[in-house]
């Protein structure tokens, strides 16, 4: 894309958005750019902060804002401090109106990154070399942090405690015990967030070394046939999906079919399920598959908003549904695995045979094994943590919530996430100490204004669109999370850039984004902008969304296509687009926002451009 | 010579080992049939036939007399000689066995394109092609846009004469060849009749990319193409999923074409309208990228082929490859590999590499 150097907004020079404010109270402090001392001034201008738009495509929460401050330590600390990345220290983070930047921060000491490499050999060879046996410890602890959680009891403040407190001389309060719970809770959200990061750097780093080698040997290659030949892997992602499948043919089976099918609510289905025997082993088999797998979340699992299949058994029962009118329409809902593997099969051993040296071979082989071995620990960690812990914590602060909300300091349970988390500790303290104490709290007359407030704070943001990036962009970005996973690279940040330029979204024909899976077909755009509404689409629609994930998965049945605003080729969409054999174009910034339902628009997944026709 | 070899035969009848027989490029258009690629449809005249034609006609006896105590520095004599002995043999008849076959294959080749009296291109193939110099032998004769079974026998005999051009007397002294020793072969091919033409590498020459196959094309005859008159359209496909990646569609201001009078390609102004348009389209792109393909496979190396889409043909097999040879660019360069030739890294080695190395920002 040319020699000129990128050019990005000025840091400090970003404008507060009239009647916001003030709005940096709701961060933490070390988020913000600031020019009050020069020296951080500095650094703060030299670096490039993009908008990590992939994992934040609205401005954060206050309370939410708990994942960012624990992957900003959690990968940072692994990088710099544990394995001992050569040229790169952590990621840096600030918020700008809402909105999360992140900057890789780079080694320059030649002698010091010389120093770095060898413990890096040493300590992340030892983790390549023994990667199997300490993922499988990795998912015990995983398992042990998320039974602690699930046990996790938050108790509510009696009036009088219970006689047991004296004849056991248990010698401590229910108040002290929330204070403890809550403390408990955030612990178990940082060390699961510790153990996210644990792998998925080294990770990376395979995966991106075999896309480096393959881009060496074969300059054109497209990323996709990259990923294509690290498919056909059984991860745990497609499992949720296998379960509704599962029911969805047990249903048919045991005849029960027409009334999973009946358009009603999940109560309702229940209810009539329930007393006859097929109906009851559905119902069985119904709750065995809901733990862990419907802890799917909606969304990406890193918002508070983002609702667990168990927290609406409405949206895995309406893919059920689609699952039986394919049954019953005689269509297979396997997924083709067996063409999948055949085909990457195929591809591998084709550029193989295309390397010309037998090093090359060789080196081909070996660096293909290594990226097989990280994938599944890449794909898998998303349902550990983003879905089946973040959803069951979510639901735990919800029960913290209810607590402040039952004594007035929230009008709400929904208004907790407006708090920071050392803010919702300052309100524990205040409302069990004047429970303590048999006086009232100070907290419903400091925190509802508060919250009020915020919340139209967060309406401004929403309007605000925030840059792609700003500050000064480097060369070359070395740290393996960035370089994969916000596939910040130029085309996506000038195509984004282009859109912004255009300013009306109704006159832009067409939108680019990566190429995520291969094949190239027209037809008419579904815009969904939740899994809720996946329901609405119709056989061959286009999907477009924000993202997907694998609450999304039946919404593949229908589709010939799909399209996201965010993702790279490792994203969701574009890993079960290509499985489907369908195309996908992926990480376009703005699909949902240009394309309308009802439009006839291109997809091209092999190029990553969409052609819209109004 | 075996009474039982053929005096015509189909170039799918031809193979690498019908070289003596056929000459070497007929044979290669044997190979190519018969590798799955689509080529403009003809027969070989064989060597046999070639022989046959000398010992029937007496034609034999009056070349050794021509030919008696020539001297290859004699420039006048050797003129004489030459334009002595091509008289005879453009003058004799073929036998009616021959003449009959080469009338019936040519009729039948007619049949298969659709067309009447399908213009032909007549073209000498040589049986000593790896013979230093062996353009000087006088085996390259080629005629193109030849109409009708007579004009057919007529050319078959001048390529049979063009044996015989002063120089390549000359040079067969010179050799210490004798006359008898050099046999030719003639292909009686079909012109195609490119509506859209050109060339394609299968291996990008921008980059040597080896998993690409890169195809030029613009309308009419592929001259404007191997010619660089004009900027082709161009398209880059994935050669291990056959996708398309990239097309560029130029504007071509000129194209060849037949002209209709002298029965020659001519080069013509493309209508303004057509100018922009896509000279290929994209299922031709694929058809051909998965012949180019194929033909990679079968030689074991990149290669530079030429192409056309003929109209004269049904639309779904109208793809022709006309001609392909080694690509020698980049075949001929150290391939520039991701690992060290002769060193054996690990995978931590690979995996330090990449992290220090980094993604290009701009």
């Amino acid at each position: 894309m040319g020699n000129s150097k990128l050019q990005f907004p000025d840091p400090h020079g970003v404008e507060t958005i009239a009647g916001t404010e003030g709005w940096e109270r709701m961060y933490p402090y070390q988020y913000q750019f600031v020019t009050d001392d020069p020296e951080r001034e500095a650094y703060e201008k030299g670096m490039f902060w993009f908008y990590d738009g992939l994992h934040y495509p609205e401005p954060s929460y206050p309370f939410d804002i708990i994942w960012d401050e624990a992957w900003f330590l959690a990968l940072s600390q692994f990088n710099t401090r544990i394995f001992s990345v050569p040229p790169v220290y952590g990621v840096d983070h600030r918020i700008i109106n809402g909105y999360i930047y992140i900057s890789p921060v780079p080694v320059t000491d030649p002698a010091e990154i010389e120093e770095r490499v060898g413990h890096f050999m040493e300590r992340a060879g030892y983790y390549y070399q023994n990667w199997n046996e300490l993922e499988a410890k990795w998912v015990k602890k995983l398992e042990d942090v998320i039974s602690q959680l699930e046990n996790l009891e938050i108790p509510t403040l009696p009036d009088m405690e219970d006689k047991s407190v004296v004849m056991e001389g248990v010698g401590k309060s229910k108040g002290y015990e929330l204070l403890r719970a809550y403390d408990k809770l955030i612990d178990l959200g940082l060390l699961c967030w510790q153990y996210h990061f644990e792998f998925l750097n080294l990770g990376y780093a395979a995966y991106v070394t075999f896309l480096d080698f393959c881009q060496k040997a074969f300059p054109d290659i497209p990323l996709q046939r990259v990923t294509q030949m690290v498919s056909g892997i059984d991860v745990i992602m497609y499992r949720p999906d296998e379960e509704l499948k599962k029911l969805a043919r047990a249903a048919v089976d045991l005849g029960i079919d027409n009334v999973v099918n009946n358009g009603k609510g999940w109560e309702e289905v229940k209810a009539e399920l329930t007393g006859s025997s097929a109906g009851d082993e559905w119902l069985a088999a119904f709750e065995k598959a809901r733990y862990p797998w419907f802890w799917t979340s909606t969304g990406t699992g890193w918002y508070h908003h983002d609702l667990s299949w168990n927290d609406d058994l409405d949206i895995p029962l309406a893919s059920i549904r689609i699952y039986i009118d394919k049954i019953k329409a005689g269509a297979s809902i396997d997924r083709p695995m067996d063409e999948v593997i055949k085909e990457r099969d195929r591809i591998t051993s084709e550029y193989q045979a295309l390397l010309q040296t037998d090093e090359d071979k060789g080196a081909f082989e070996q660096l293909l094994g290594t990226a097989r071995t990280v994938f599944p620990y890449v794909e898998n960690h998303l349902f550990y943590v983003e879905h089946w812990f973040h959803s069951i914590f979510w639901n735990k602060m919800r029960e913290v919530a209810a607590i402040l909300a039952e004594q007035g300091f929230i009008e709400e349970v929904e208004d907790v996430w407006y708090l920071k988390r050392a803010e919702i500790k300052d309100a524990l303290w205040d409302l069990v100490t004047a429970w303590a104490t048999g006086v009232k709290p100070r907290g419903p007359k400091v925190w509802p204004p508060e919250i009020a407030w915020r919340k139209d704070v967060m309406q401004k943001f929403r309007e605000w669109t925030p840059p792609a990036a700003v500050g000064t962009a480097p060369e070359v970005i070395q740290e393996p999370f960035t370089v994969v996973l916000w596939g910040v690279t130029n085309e996506s940040l000038n195509a984004w850039a282009e859109v912004d330029a255009a300013g009306d979204p109704d006159s832009i024909t067409e939108l680019t984004g990566f190429a995520g899976s291969p094949g190239a077909v027209e037809g008419k755009a579904r815009v969904c902008r939740t899994v809720a509404e996946i329901g609405e689409l119709q056989e061959g629609e286009i999907l477009v969304a924000p993202t997907t994930s694998p609450s999304w998965a039946p919404a593949f049945q229908k589709i010939q296509a799909a399209v996201t605003d965010v993702g790279g080729v490792m994203c969701h969409a574009a890993i079960v687009c290509r499985e489907y054999g369908m195309p996908a174009v992926v990480g376009t910034g703005h699909a949902t926002s240009v394309i309308k339902t009802g439009m006839h628009i291109k997809v091209d997944g092999t190029t990553g451009k969409i052609i819209i026709e109004r | 010579m075996s009474q039982s070899q053929p005096l015509v035969c189909w170039f799918q009848e031809c193979n690498k080992d019908s070289v003596p027989l056929v000459g070497g490029k007929n044979s290669s258009l044997g190979e190519l049939i018969n590798a799955g690629i689509r080529v403009p449809p003809g027969f070989a005249i064989t060597t046999h036939a070639y022989r046959r034609f000398l010992a029937d006609g007496g034609v034999e006896d009056k070349i050794v007399e021509a030919m008696a105590g020539l001297d290859h520095q004699d420039t006048a004599a050797l003129d004489r000689a030459s334009a002595e002995i091509r008289e005879i043999i453009e003058s004799c008849p073929f036998s009616t066995e021959l003449e009959d076959q080469i009338a019936d294959y040519y009729r039948k080749l007619s049949k298969v394109c659709g067309l009447p009296a399908t213009p032909v291109a007549v073209r000498s193939s040589a049986t000593a092609e790896d013979l230093p110099g062996a353009s000087f032998a006088g085996q390259q004769e080629t005629f193109l846009w030849i109409r009708g079974a007579d004009q057919v026998l007529e050319h078959v005999r001048l390529c049979f004469s063009s044996l015989f051009t002063s120089r390549a007397i000359a040079y067969r002294i010179e050799m210490g060849f004798d006359y008898s020793e050099v046999a030719i072969s003639v292909g009686i091919q079909k012109m195609a009749n490119s509506f859209t033409a050109g060339v394609m590498f299968t291996l990008n020459p921008a980059n040597g990319d080896r998993s690409m196959i890169v195809i030029d094309s613009n309308f009419g005859f592929g001259e404007s193409v191997v010619s660089g008159e004009v900027t082709p359209d161009n398209f880059r496909v994935d050669k291990v999923s056959l996708d398309i990646l990239e097309k560029t569609i130029s504007q071509k201001q000129i194209y060849y074409t037949l002209a209709p009078a002298e029965h020659c390609a001519k080069k013509f102004e493309l209508p303004e309208e057509r100018q922009g348009l896509q000279s290929l389209i994209d299922e031709d792109v694929i058809e051909l990228a998965k012949m180019g393909k194929v033909i990679e496979q079968h030689y074991g190396c990149p290669q530079d082929i030429e192409w056309a889409v003929d109209k004269d043909m049904p639309k779904s097999g109208s793809v022709f490859i006309l001609q392909s040879r080694p690509e020698t660019v980049w075949s001929c360069k150290k391939p520039d590999t991701p690992s060290e030739p002769g060193k054996k890294k690990t995978a931590m080695d690979h995996i330090l590499a990449s992290i220090m190395t980094g993604k290009k920002l701009t």
